[in-house]
């Protein structure tokens, strides 16, 4: 198929990819760089990288995220799932009211939820750390498994289901050899978006994160605040290629199998 | 029926529980007071509205309105162009396309705000290959501008913009600008009666998350802003963590929220009137 572009357009997309991935590149540059200050090459070194291994403070907010983002994902995943299933068969109000609800934490803005979440804990005295934050990154995350999964739930072959049951299956045995199998693919990409949203998220952490629960983005804003160090490149550089990769591996799990209507790792 | 509504009792109660009434919250805790050691007390007032109109907010919530409005607009006036070079070009560079902007989505926006400062603190990127090349012998003061807070706004949410209107220029029926083409339209004719009116849900979407991302977003003026360009977020943001100014707080953000739904509101009007309506009636 020849393409219908005008040349002009073609120059104007690649000058955006370049103004998109030029600040993406220099990072990941930076980071190899050996000078601790100076804007200019002075040979490759793997030095950040290591001493980041070495920082207590790191590893600590390393651990952290990674148990937010274990417990999180298990818990929206499971919850964003029943509801997709559920969803299906349920009256035309209650979809429309459970879809609005499901929707608002995808179009309300981060800073709002992190202020009203941090809002409710101290009202009801409930101290912040790992618990809040795990909270926090589970109800932003169900609607994003919800989306998902849903999407996969409607591209789903018609009649199948039934064509199971009119042969004798029951419930159970439906679910477990026909649906199941069919939506496994947007369960697990929903899970692993999940698992990158809790990784990334900053905005909601800051507001519901306690002094002894700091995550690798709250310490990465405390560390840019004061200024750039390599460090945190050779950090920021492990963040981008650990978010990328998931989310790519997301996208081709959801679009591997044949005859699926293709669909995106985005909510919309 | 009932039992699959029962299955969805979780989900509800936890969305009611950590969504719904933190956000009613917000709103109570809006027109309550507060003790000197900044806890809530429980007294009616619409103080915090009061403070708001006080010109110091009145000022940085005008400038709110004019950074996210601008945002939108670049970003819309970059974004059309490359969405509608990836919905035209070959299914191959299709695929990569949407690949090469999804990506961004999914890197964490502090991040790519960061790396702004690598490119332009003083001794940063541009300047050094600036002064390289001899075009200038100082360092440019690029960084804690309202320039850099509005080059990274476009940059953290250009790719909001381009996702929802690919979407768009992808779902539209092609066969009406055969039609026109046919008829005799010229091309430019037809993107603007044809094209434009049949993407603008994808604008909306674009514009509507453009725009209440930008007016959240404390950490662009946070890092590439500097203490002079603070927004209306900044100040939730202090009220919040800073001054423990809670009622206040609430209350900008219930006029930020409000703002936005009259902002998406007049998007809305916007893109219904005149040759921007769709005009095939359907």
């Amino acid at each position: 198929m020849k393409s219908k572009n005008h040349p002009l357009l073609g120059i104007h997309s690649l000058l955006m990819m370049i103004f998109i991935y030029i600040p993406i590149i220099i990072i990941i540059v930076y980071s190899f760089n050996s000078s601790r200050l100076a804007a200019d090459w002075s040979g490759f070194t793997f030095d950040w990288y290591l001493s980041l291994f070495e920082n207590s403070y790191v590893m600590e907010a390393l651990t952290n995220t990674l148990i937010v983002a274990v417990v999180s994902t298990v818990v929206s995943t499971l919850l964003g799932t029943m509801s997709a299933l559920a969803m299906r068969k349920t009256t035309k109000k209650i979809k429309a009211g459970m879809g609005g609800l499901l929707y608002l934490p995808i179009i309300i803005p981060d800073i709002i939820m992190g202020l009203s979440l941090l809002m409710l804990f101290s009202q009801f005295h409930i101290p912040l750390g790992r618990l809040t934050i795990i909270i926090a990154h589970i109800t932003f995350s169900i609607s994003y498994v919800h989306v998902v999964v849903s999407t996969r739930l409607t591209g789903m072959k018609d009649g199948l289901e039934e064509a199971a049951q009119d042969l004798g299956a029951g419930a159970w045995q439906t679910f477990r050899f026909v649906t199941m199998p069919q939506i496994l693919p947007g369960i697990i990409s929903g899970a692993i978006i999940a698992f990158t949203m809790s990784l990334d998220d900053f905005m909601v952490s800051f507001f519901v994160s306690g002094p002894n629960s700091t995550t690798l983005p709250i310490y990465i804003y405390g560390q840019v605040k004061r200024g750039i160090s390599p460090e945190i490149n050779a950090l920021c550089t492990i963040l981008i290629i650990v978010s990328v990769t998931l989310i790519l591996l997301a996208q081709f799990i959801l679009n591997k199998g044949k005859g699926q209507k293709k669909q995106s790792v985005l909510p919309f | 029926m009932r039992k699959s509504n029962l299955s969805l009792l979780p989900v509800f109660l936890w969305l009611f529980l950590f969504l719904l009434l933190p956000m009613l919250m917000v709103v109570g805790i809006s027109f309550m007071d507060r003790d000197e050691l900044g806890n809530v007390v429980y007294h009616f007032n619409l103080d915090s509205y009061a403070t708001f109109f006080d010109p110091l907010y009145l000022g940085i919530y005008w400038d709110t309105i004019v950074l996210s409005v601008l945002t939108t607009a670049i970003c819309l006036l970059l974004s059309y162009p490359l969405a509608y070079y990836i919905a035209n070009a070959s299914p191959r560079m299709q695929t990569w396309g949407l690949v090469m902007i999804t990506i961004p989505f999914w890197i964490n926006f502090l991040i790519r705000t960061y790396a702004w400062v690598l490119l332009l603190r003083t001794q940063g990127v541009v300047n050094s290959l600036l002064i390289n090349w001899g075009l200038i012998q100082e360092p440019l003061q690029m960084l804690y501008t309202k320039g850099a807070v509005l080059l990274g706004m476009v940059y953290t949410f250009v790719p909001f913009m381009v996702l929802p209107i690919y979407v768009a220029l992808e779902q539209m029926d092609k066969k009406l600008l055969e039609a026109a083409s046919d008829l005799g339209a010229t091309p430019w004719r037809s993107f603007w009666h044809i094209t434009l009116p049949q993407t603008k849900s994808g604008i909306m979407t674009g514009a509507v998350l453009v725009y209440v991302s930008t007016t959240g977003m404390f950490v662009v003026t946070d890092i590439l802003g500097g203490a002079k360009s603070a927004m209306i977020s900044n100040i939730i943001q202090s009220q919040f963590l800073g001054a423990r100014n809670w009622p206040f707080g609430s209350a900008l953000s219930v006029i930020f929220v409000i703002t936005s739904l009259i902002m998406i509101a007049l998007f809305n009007r916007a893109m219904t009137s005149r040759h921007l309506k769709v005009k095939e009636g359907r």
